[in-house]
C-alpha cells in the first residue's frame, strides 16, 4: 500500500523532444487513478517512468514515501500489465506468474500458494499448465493480471489493457479489473484514450495533452466543470458542442459573459421546442443528419455559417455542426428546421483561447 | 493442388523418377563399387549389382585405413571431423549469439561502428585472410590441434546478423516485463531470449554442422599430422596414390561414410525445427 507521487515530472528526449512537460499528480494509497489523452499526449510515456522503464529527466516521483527516480524498475514494488500482455512464450501459464517470484528468490511452496490463489480469484486454475498460446485473448488478459496480482506489489499500473480485447469482452474486464482493485484496495495507475474506460474506473482522472496536465480531479466533476476546451470535448461522447462568442445570436442571448469566448454546450442539456429560453441559450438549426443508438438518438444540425463552431484539437465537429441528443427514437426528419433550447445554468463558458474556464 | 488425369499425371511421375534417378545413381554406383574387388574396377570390368566384400571393404577403411604409406582408419578421421564440425557449429551459435544480444539489448560507445564492423567481415571468408589466419595460428602453436582447426572459423557475421534480425522482432515489452519481474540481463538472456531462439539455434546448427564438415582447404592447411586428418581431406590424399593402384572401393566406402554425419543431422534436426516453427510464438 503506497502514495504515488508525481512532483513537477518532465521528460526530454535527446533529441529535444519535450515528452512531459511538468506533471504534478497525488494518487492516495488504495486509489484508482486513470490517464486519459488522445495519442502522443504522454500518457504512456508517463506511466512507464512511473515503471522505471524511462528515464526521468527532471522532477520526482516517489512510491510509499521514497524517491524511486534512479531504482531499478526490479526494486520499485511494482507490477506493469502491458497492451499486449508481454506474456513469455514459451513458458506454461504457472511459471508466468512465478517467474517474478523466483527471480526474487521466494520459496516454491510460497510461490504456489500465491499462484493457485490468483488462478482461482481469476478462474485461470485449468489452465495452469498451458502456454499462452493455447489461451483466448481474455485468458491471457488475466494471465497478465495474475502475473502482476502474484507479486503483491504496492502500485499496479496498466497500460491499456483492455485495447486488444473486443468491445463485449472489454466492458466484463473493465468490471473486474474495478472490483478486484477494489477487494485488494492496491493503489492503480491505468492509462488508457478510452475516455468511457477513464469515466467509469478513475477515482481520479488525469486528463492530458500534448504532455501536460489539462486537469485532474474525480470523473464526475470533470465531467461537469471541465477546465478547458480540450477536456471538454475529449470527456464526453458525444463531444461537447464549443462555439465562439462572436456578435451574433449567441452573444446576445447570454448574460455575464465577461472575458469568455467560447461557449460549450453538452448535446444532452439541449431540449428541442419552440418555447423561449429564459436566459439560456436557443439556436436555430438545419437537421443534416440523425444516428439511432436504440436508447438515444443523435441529431446533427447546422448552423448559418457566419455563426460557425470552434474546433477544439479532439473536439472532431466541424465548425458549424451541433449535436442534440434527444432521448428516445423520436426525433426531427433530415433537412427540418429546429429549434435547439439549453438553459443558462448548463452552458460552459471558457476563455478565447479555450485555456481557461469561465466562471462557475 | 490441381489433380491432372491419365497421361498427364504419369508423365509427371516420369518425369520426377528420372530425376531422383539422375541424383541417386551416382550414390548407387558408390555403393556397388565399395562392395567389388579393387582389381575388377580398375581394369573396367565393373559390374552394376553389389559384389561380395561389403564386410571386407567396410572393415578395412573405418579400422585400417588404405594399404599406402598414409594408411589412417578413416574413423579417427570421422571423429576429427565430427569433433570440427561440432566446435565449429556450436562455437559460431554461442559466439554470435552473444554478440547478437550485446549489439541489439545494449547502449555502448561505437555500437553501431562495432555492428558494421562485423557486417564488412561477410566479405571476408576464410580463403580471402587465409595467410595471416594461417601465420596467427601458427604463432599461436595451434597447428595440428582441433582449436587450430575450429578457432579460426568460429566468428561468424551471417549467424550474428540472423540473430539479431531475430532479436528486433521479439517485442520490447518482453524485455520490460523481466526487468520488473526482477530479471537481470543475464536471466534475461538465459530464460527469455535463448528458449525463444531454439528454432533459430536448431536451423543455424543444421546449416553450421554441414559448412564445418565440409571444410576443405583449412583443414589442408593446418594438419599435417595423419592423425589430426578430417574425412574430406583424407578423401582426397587417397585418391591421388603415387605408385599404387588408387583403392577405389577403400574411396567409395569413405565417401558414403563422409556423407553419413550431415544426413543424420538434417533428418535428426529437421523433426526439432518443424515443431518448433508450428510452435513458436512471440
Amino acid at each position: 500500500m503506497a502514495n504515488v507521487t508525481l512532483r513537477s515530472v518532465r521528460k526530454t528526449y535527446p533529441g529535444g523532444f519535450e515528452a512531459i512537460k511538468g506533471v504534478d499528480v497525488d494518487v492516495g494509497d488504495g486509489q484508482f487513478c486513470v490517464l486519459v489523452g488522445p495519442s502522443g499526449c504522454g500518457k504512456s510515456t508517463l506511466l512507464r517512468m512511473v515503471a522505471g522503464l524511462e528515464t526521468i529527466t527532471g522532477g520526482e516521483i516517489d512510491i510509499g514515501g521514497r524517491v524511486v527516480n534512479q531504482v531499478e524498475p526490479a526494486d520499485r514494488d511494482i507490477a506493469m500489465v502491458f497492451q499486449n500482455y508481454a506474456l513469455y512464450p514459451h513458458m506454461s501459464v504457472y511459471n508466468n506468474m512465478a517467474y517474478g517470484l523466483r527471480n526474487r528468490g521466494m520459496a516454491e511452496a510460497e510461490i504456489r500458494t500465491r499462484v493457485e490463489e490468483a488462478a482461482r480469484v481469476l478462474e485461470l486454475s485449468p489452465m495452469l499448465e498451458r502456454k499462452p498460446r493455447q489461451l483466448s485473448g481474455g485468458q491471457r488478459q488475466r494471465v497478465a493480471m495474475g502475473r502482476a496480482i502474484v507479486r503483491q506489489p504496492k502500485v499496479f499500473l496498466f497500460d491499456e489493457p483492455l485495447s486488444n480485447l473486443d468491445a463485449k469482452l472489454r466492458i466484463a474486464m473493465r468490471v473486474e479489473i474495478r472490483k478486484l482493485q477494489r477487494r485488494l484496495n492496491t493503489t492503480s495507475i491505468y492509462v488508457t484514450h478510452d475516455q468511457l474506460e477513464a469515466m467509469t474506473l478513475a477515482d481520479i482522472l488525469v486528463v492530458m495533452n500534448g504532455g501536460q496536465v489539462e486537469q485532474i480531479g474525480n470523473p464526475l466533476d470533470i465531467y461537469q466543470k471541465p477546465a478547458t476546451t480540450f477536456v471538454a470535448s475529449f470527456i464526453g461522447a458525444p463531444p461537447m458542442n464549443l462555439m465562439p462568442l462572436r456578435s451574433d445570436e449567441l452573444t446576445s442571448q447570454i448574460t455575464g459573459t465577461e472575458g469568455a469566448g467560447i461557449v460549450g454546450i453538452r448535446p444532452e442539456d439541449f431540449v428541442i421546442t419552440s418555447e423561449a429560453a429564459s436566459g439560456g441559450v436557443a439556436l436555430g438549426l438545419t437537421v443534416e443528419a440523425i444516428e439511432h443508438v436504440g436508447a438515444e438518438t443523435f441529431v446533427y444540425g447546422s448552423r448559418r455559417r457566419e455563426e460557425q463552431g470552434v474546433a477544439a484539437n479532439p473536439g472532431e465537429l466541424p465548425p458549424g455542426e451541433v449535436i442534440v441528443r434527444v432521448p428516445g427514437t423520436t426525433g426531427p426528419a433530415i433537412g427540418e428546421r429546429i429549434r435547439a433550447v439549453a438553459p443558462r445554468d448548463k452552458l460552459h463558458l471558457f476563455t478565447a483561447d479555450g485555456r481557461k474556464r469561465v466562471g462557475p | 493442388m490441381v489433380e491432372e488425369e491419365g497421361f498427364q499425371r504419369y508423365l509427371a511421375h516420369v518425369i520426377l523418377w528420372i530425376g531422383i534417378a539422375i541424383v541417386a545413381f551416382p550414390v548407387y554406383l558408390a555403393i556397388v563399387a565399395s562392395t567389388q574387388d579393387n582389381a575388377v574396377i580398375a581394369n573396367g570390368q565393373m559390374s552394376l549389382l553389389p559384389g561380395g566384400h561389403f564386410l571386407e571393404t567396410y572393415y578395412q577403411t573405418l579400422f585400417v585405413g588404405t594399404s599406402g604409406s598414409t594408411r589412417e582408419p578413416v574413423l579417427n578421421m570421422m571423429l576429427n571431423s565430427l569433433i570440427m564440425a561440432l566446435l565449429i557449429a556450436v562455437g559460431k551459435i554461442a559466439i554470435s549469439i552473444i554478440s547478437a544480444y550485446a549489439i541489439v539489448y545494449f547502449r555502448f560507445p561505437f555500437r553501431m561502428a562495432i555492428f558494421w564492423t562485423i557486417f564488412i567481415t561477410l566479405m571476408l571468408p576464410v580463403e580471402v585472410r587465409i595467410y595471416p589466419t594461417y601465420k596467427i595460428v601458427a604463432d599461436l602453436h595451434l597447428l595440428d590441434s582441433y582449436a587450430g582447426l575450429s578457432l579460426p572459423l568460429i566468428a561468424s557475421a551471417t549467424a550474428t546478423l540472423l540473430f539479431r534480425q531475430f532479436f528486433m522482432t521479439v517485442p520490447d515489452e518482453l524485455l520490460e516485463a523481466s526487468r520488473i519481474d526482477g530479471a537481470g540481463p543475464f536471466r534475461f538472456f538465459w530464460d527469455t531470449l535463448l528458449p525463444l531462439s531454439r528454432t533459430n539455434m536448431a536451423a543455424l546448427f543444421v546449416i553450421l554442422f554441414i559448412l564445418g564438415w565440409n571444410q576443405y582447404l583449412w583443414p589442408l592447411l593446418i594438419t599435417t599430422r595423419d592423425d589430426m586428418q578430417t574425412i574430406q581431406v583424407g578423401i582426397r590424399k587417397m585418391i591421388t596414390t603415387t605408385d599404387a593402384l588408387t583403392e577405389w572401393p577403400v574411396v567409395m566406402a569413405t565417401a558414403l561414410l563422409a556423407m553419413l554425419p550431415p544426413v543424420f543431422v538434417v533428418v535428426v534436426m529437421q523433426k526439432l525445427f518443424v515443431r518448433g516453427l508450428v510452435e513458436t510464438e512471440k
